[in-house]
């Protein structure tokens, strides 16, 4: 769904969530009122300023007198409209999920760069999932450092293309796309090559700054990383003590 | 150009056509196409080639689409110009080495057959159809843009565009009742109308040629049969609209359809049937042909287009819907083979008659494919409402080998499974969705009692998980899990609680997915499941 | 022993022992818990048989091999309540990890390639790897999970406070997956 611009008339509507009225822009969508009222509506691949996917599924709501659920990020208000955030029965869908993304990767958090500050982690520990139900998909993923800055570990991944988003509509190069199909979806830059050389990528970091997880982080901050270099202490040593 | 001036053309086309007294039809549609119809069509020829003995009658060998009966091709029909598959001697299994022998029967003047090769032309089969999308299947020349004038052909487009307003034409379309034979069932005339009323100046037209269900060809048979009568039915849709292009969406796995359709688009164009100034009127439409790459994810409108303009082919949350904000923006109609080839008969027709074929809330006929453990396989074209006993057993002939019915499979991956309790009831779009399956496109999957269900529900899930597009999250990892979960069962491995976490997964896919293809992906779990819970059952280990 | 006091058995599958340290890391209060429970089998202890009847059972680690998994339904079959204790037997994090790899390619990692002098892959005397690395409800039904790596020990306190109390505990307020 293309971002729309505010349009200079809009209307007002009031709608009720969880049981509180409110009144909304009839421009906004659920998630935006509902974030706006501190009511708490767990996402993934929804982000203020990017695009609207619908993919995650995590922030679908129940409507009064629609047999469907609706996301509510790719959801208008409307007046009247009833909307309950956090049923017993929304509740255990997305426990379910978060333990379908826990499944289809290896999201070993105690040794991920982003443990701590990680938003799959966090949601898992919101939803309640303090264990996974269904078998790990248990596939092998590749990792790609050859970016001089940054690194793409594939196997943290939640395909939620926030990184392709940003990278498209507010850097402007489009270095990140999706391929393949299913749970074989991948993220990649330029036409699947090495990120390191590819072509259009500014190194502006963006992608990394909002990915939710430790798919996209920094260069130098794993563990392995953190060498010591001591080389110079018995060089300065020796030369201080021959002067 | 008016009604008369086309008459005039068709008559000087049926003239050109020469004097024959005898048509000797074969079917050139795929699966006669594989079985050896071109071998066949060439030793007709050669045998038509031959003297023929004095008083014989004039015989000529001509191409036609699908007659229907697939599972015995390649199919010979012998006719008078103009004659239906009732009026025809039918063979059937015909090789090269039977065509003199044809050929000689098709020119004597006594009745004679060849035995042999006869297919009986008053088998239910052939008399319990009704021929509205297929009326020209298997009589006319898919390749020949005279040959479809010839019967009639383009008539209600030039009477939409010599004597009717685009509303007049839509408010038939609505007085019809048809309904969009994709699946979905919405109304046709509803949507005409709302596409219709969008202000925007560029508007398109599409026609979802993607047919994608294991098992199902009725599309592919149609596009491969009778190509104008597409094209027709889309020029039509664009001049009640206000479309000035229209699309294809056709899978490049269909390479014989395509095929017809750039010869009937370029021939319907060199004729000023197509292009600018159709029929020197001042309505212009064109048409384009886009290949699908073999997703199925883009039969769904919204992946449909992104795949159209180029992009990848995933779907995006409706609404906004295509009609208001479709192909690049622009109000957008999308209809599917079939719906665009039931409108020239209702514009000639009138809607009244349209409605008054079919049931109370599903109008018309219905083409379905027959596939799986019956007799008769092929495609059937029958009014709406039929039941499935007499669809399965009267037109298909029933289970063969002497094997007892077990299920039938509709509606594809999308659908589910019915069992011989409720063989009765009479298929339309509402009645099947009682008993927790659906229509759909018009795929019918007949499983004999060798059949094990769980393996059926197996296969298509199977298929849903490779089909998914992997953008949202129930559908992409809920797929993979499922069929894992059914494997397990499959292999008599799983216990008590695999099912019931199966079992919840199909809530939780049906009811969060993004599109149709993951909302629908766990139907054909839970229909087994409702009839053949016991099979499931019985292969569950002791709970741990 | 006293009746009144509730029994605990404790064992280390396939983990690195974090997860016992971060039970001794409890500190004082290992002396207050010590009046309600009763340490009956434990890598802690010294006692080496797993009585007929335990309250509960602690689990740390996943279940890699044979041993694991008999460990593992002895557990299950002797112990009232089940706990999953840290990320290795909640799902199977580092040892897991192994997963995506073939069995063969993991031995020659870490018998070959990773060693200097005289590799072998040891085959006496060693229960044998599984395939897959299985967190431990992948093999038994499990009743408490408490997620991190390690839990703290305030987690461990808590969850075994209400267990004692007869509650039933809510991991998700004091820890989570990596913690």
């Amino acid at each position: 769904m293309p971002r729309t611009p505010p349009a200079t008339q809009v209307r007002v509507v009031t709608l009720t969530i969880d049981g509180q009225a409110l009144s909304a822009r009839e421009d906004e969508t659920i998630i935006e009122v509902c974030r706006e009222n501190k009511i708490p509506i767990p996402s993934l691949c929804w982000m203020d300023g990017l695009s609207i996917v619908g993919a995650c599924r995590l922030c679908v709501v129940e409507m009064a007198g629609s047999p469907r659920l609706s996301a509510a990020c790719s959801t208008r208000v409307a007046e009247g409209m009833q909307i309950t955030t956090n049923s017993e029965r929304l509740q255990r869908y997305r426990r379910t999920l978060v333990e379908m993304l826990f499944a289809e990767r290896n999201h070993v958090c105690s040794v991920c760069v982003s443990n701590g500050h990680c938003e799959l982690q966090w949601l898992a520990q919101t939803c309640g999932v303090d264990h996974v139900r269904m078998p790990y998909r248990n596939h092998a993923y590749d990792v790609d450092s050859s970016h001089e800055m940054f690194r793409v570990d594939h196997n943290r991944c939640v395909l939620c293309t926030r990184c392709v988003r940003v990278c498209d509509e507010i850097e402007g190069a489009h270095t990140w796309d999706v391929m393949g199909r299913g749970s074989d979806c991948k993220v990649i830059t330029d036409l699947a090559r090495p990120w390191g050389d590819s072509d259009t990528c500014t190194s502006c970091g963006k992608c990394v700054q909002v990915c939710p997880t430790g798919a996209l982080v920094k260069q130098g901050t794993s563990v392995g990383e953190m060498v010591k270099d001591q080389q110079f202490l018995p060089i300065l040593a020796r030369r201080r003590h021959i002067r | 150009m008016n009604l008369d001036d086309l008459e005039e053309l068709a008559v000087k086309y049926r003239e050109e056509q020469g004097e024959t007294d005898r048509e000797v039809r074969v079917c050139v549609a795929t699966a006669c196409h594989s079985s050896g119809a071109p071998a066949v069509i060439e030793a007709l020829e050669a045998a038509g080639a031959e003297p023929a003995a004095d008083g014989a009658r004039r015989c000529k060998v001509k191409g036609v689409g699908c007659m229907g009966l697939c599972s015995v091709g390649p199919m010979v029909a012998v006719a008078e110009p103009g004659a239906d598959l009732r009026e025809s001697d039918l063979y059937k299994s015909v090789t090269a080495d039977d065509a003199a022998e044809i050929m000689a029967s098709a020119r004597s003047t006594d009745d004679a057959t060849v035995e042999r090769l006869h297919c009986p032309n008053d088998m239910p089969f052939f008399t319990r159809q009704r021929w509205i999308v297929r009326e020209n299947s298997g009589i006319v020349d898919p390749d020949s843009f005279r040959g479809y004038v010839a019967v009639g052909g383009y008539a209600a487009m030039v009477q939409a565009l010599s004597e009717m307003t685009p509303q007049e034409v839509i408010n038939e379309i609505s007085t019809s009742g048809l309904r969009g034979r994709g699946g979905g069932g919405y109304p046709t005339g509803l949507k005409w109308s709302t596409v219709a009323k969008m202000p925007a100046e560029q508007k398109y037209v599409i026609c979802n040629a993607d047919e994608g269900d294991p098992g199902a060809f009725m599309d592919r048979a149609i596009l491969e049969s009778d190509p104008h009568r597409v094209l027709e039915g889309m020029a039509i849709a664009a001049y009640a609209i206000g479309a000035n292009k229209g699309y294809i969406y056709i899978r490049a796995e269909y390479p014989l359809a395509v095929e017809r359709l750039k010869t009937a688009i370029r021939k319907a164009k060199r004729s000023g049937f197509l292009g600018n100034h159709i029929c020197e009127t001042q309505f212009n439409f064109d048409i384009e042909i886009r290949l699908g790459a073999g997703a199925f994810v883009c039969g769904e409108e919204t992946a449909l287009m992104a795949s159209v303009e180029g992009g990848r082919g995933h779907p995006t949350p409706r609404p906004p819907y295509p009609a208001e904000s479709g192909l690049w923006g622009r109000p957008t109609l999308i209809n599917n083979v079939e719906t665009f080839a039931n409108i020239a008969p209702i514009v000639s027709n009138g809607g009244a008659w349209f409605a008054g074929i079919g049931t109370e809330k599903s109008k018309g006929t219905k083409v379905f494919a027959l596939a799986g453990n019956i007799l008769n396989g092929g495609l059937i074209e029958v009014d709406m409402g039929m039941t499935l006993r007499e669809i399965i057993f009267d037109i298909g002939g029933g289970i063969p080998e002497g094997k007892a019915f077990k299920a039938v499979q509709t509606g594809g991956p999308s659908g589910g499974c019915v069992p011989d309790a409720h063989l009765d009831i009479g298929v339309d779009y509402d009645s099947l969705k009682t008993l927790g399956t659906m229509m759909g496109s018009g795929g019918m999957i007949v499983m004999d009692e060798t059949s094990s269900m769980v393996d059926v529900a197996r296969y298509f899930m199977e298929f849903c998980m490779t089909e998914s597009c992997g953008k949202c999250v129930p559908c992409r990892t809920g797929t993979y899990q499922m069929h894992g979960l059914l494997d397990k069962i499959a292999r008599a491995d799983a216990t008590h609680a695999d099912l019931a976490l199966l079992e919840e997964l199909c809530e939780v896919v049906q009811a969060t997915s993004l599109c149709g293809l993951g909302q629908t992906a766990p139907n054909p779990v839970l229909s087994t499941l409702r009839y053949f819970r016991e099979e499931y059952e019985e292969k569950l280990a002791g709970s741990r | 022993m006293s009746g009144n006091r509730v029994t605990v058995a404790t064992a280390w599958l396939d983990g690195c022992s974090g997860c016992h340290m971060s039970f001794l890391d409890m500190d004082e209060r290992l002396v207050e818990l010590a009046d309600k429970i009763d340490i009956v089998y434990s890598p802690l202890v010294d006692s080496k048989t797993l009585p007929e009847q335990v309250d509960v059972g602690i689990l740390e680690g996943s279940i890699s091999n044979e041993e694991d998994l008999h460990k593992a339904q002895e557990f299950r079959r002797h112990c009232k309540l089940l706990v999953s204790l840290g990320d290795c037997a909640v799902n199977g994090n580092v040892p897991a990890m192994r997963n995506p790899f073939k069995l063969d390619a993991v031995f020659e990692r870490s018998y070959r390639d990773n060693v200097d002098t005289q590799p072998q892959i040891p085959t006496e005397g060693v229960p044998s790897l599984f395939k897959t690395v299985r967190p431990i409800h992948g093999v038994v039904q499990v009743d408490v999970f408490v997620p991190g790596c390690p839990p703290h020990a305030d987690t461990i306190y808590y969850i075994l406070s209400e267990l004692i109390g007869g509650r039933t505990p809510d991991p998700s307020q004091v820890t989570r997956f990596g913690a």
